[in-house]
């Protein structure tokens, strides 16, 4: 019974976002799977409204076969864990505060966002977030799934 | 090539690129992003200068932005 409870209350309690350093970051350890990379910061407005998208990509695609994960370009922690706390996040997020990894994907925009498929290859590139297009952004996905 | 020569073309060259690290990445606009970067985030002192400006210029305005810079109003 215990036990029984115990699983229940781990499938009902809500996904938390787990805050990693980006060395951590592998995203060759993600091959098998479809990757929506989404780098943000709390300063950055679409980002915000982009937020409850990404937790509900994760509720209709499987975990097996589809992931999100978030790289933060926030020079201060502190604004990071704020904005996290206000808007919640279900999914991975990486530290990045000297935008090393944004110089490398030499970023054009905030967010920028990219759609990897299972083998590793960048598919498709976001600049920006817009509510609009948030069926579009899907079907992408869909797609490679 | 002289060294002289030499000397022109790494002056031409530093001249060259010396802008081309100009300007904020997209992901440094953190503190621009601020209210408190606004030319307008303190009313008080936005009034004060333009009382000043005013005084000095005959003229008044153009202190702030309108628009987001996309050039569309």
């Amino acid at each position: 019974m215990r036990k029984l409870v115990l699983l229940l209350l781990l499938v009902i309690s809500p996904l938390k976002a787990e805050i990693y350093n980006i060395d951590q970051l592998d995203l060759k350890g993600q091959a098998g799977k479809v990757v929506y990379l989404d780098f943000w910061a709390s300063w950055c407005k679409p980002c915000r409204e982009s937020f409850p998208w990404m937790n509900g990509l994760l509720t209709r695609y499987p975990a097996d076969k589809f992931t999100v994960i978030t790289i933060n370009l926030d020079a201060e922690t502190e604004e990071m864990h704020r904005f996290l706390e206000k808007i919640g996040a279900d999914f991975d997020i990486y530290h990045d505060p000297s935008g090393a990894i944004a110089e490398q994907f030499e970023l054009e925009g905030m967010p920028t966002s990219y759609l990897i498929d299972a083998s590793g290859k960048v598919v498709r590139k976001h600049i920006g977030f817009y509510t609009s297009k948030m069926g579009e952004y899907e079907r992408e996905i869909e797609e490679l799934l | 090539m002289t060294i002289r020569y030499q000397w022109l073309l790494l002056a031409s060259v530093l001249a060259v690129s010396g802008c081309s690290s100009l300007g904020v990445k997209p992901w440094e606009r953190d503190i621009l992003a601020r209210d408190d970067m606004l030319m307008d985030a303190d009313a008080f002192d936005l009034a004060f200068d333009e009382h000043i400006y005013f005084s000095k210029e005959a003229s008044s305005g153009g202190q702030g932005f309108a628009g987001g810079g996309c050039g569309c109003n």
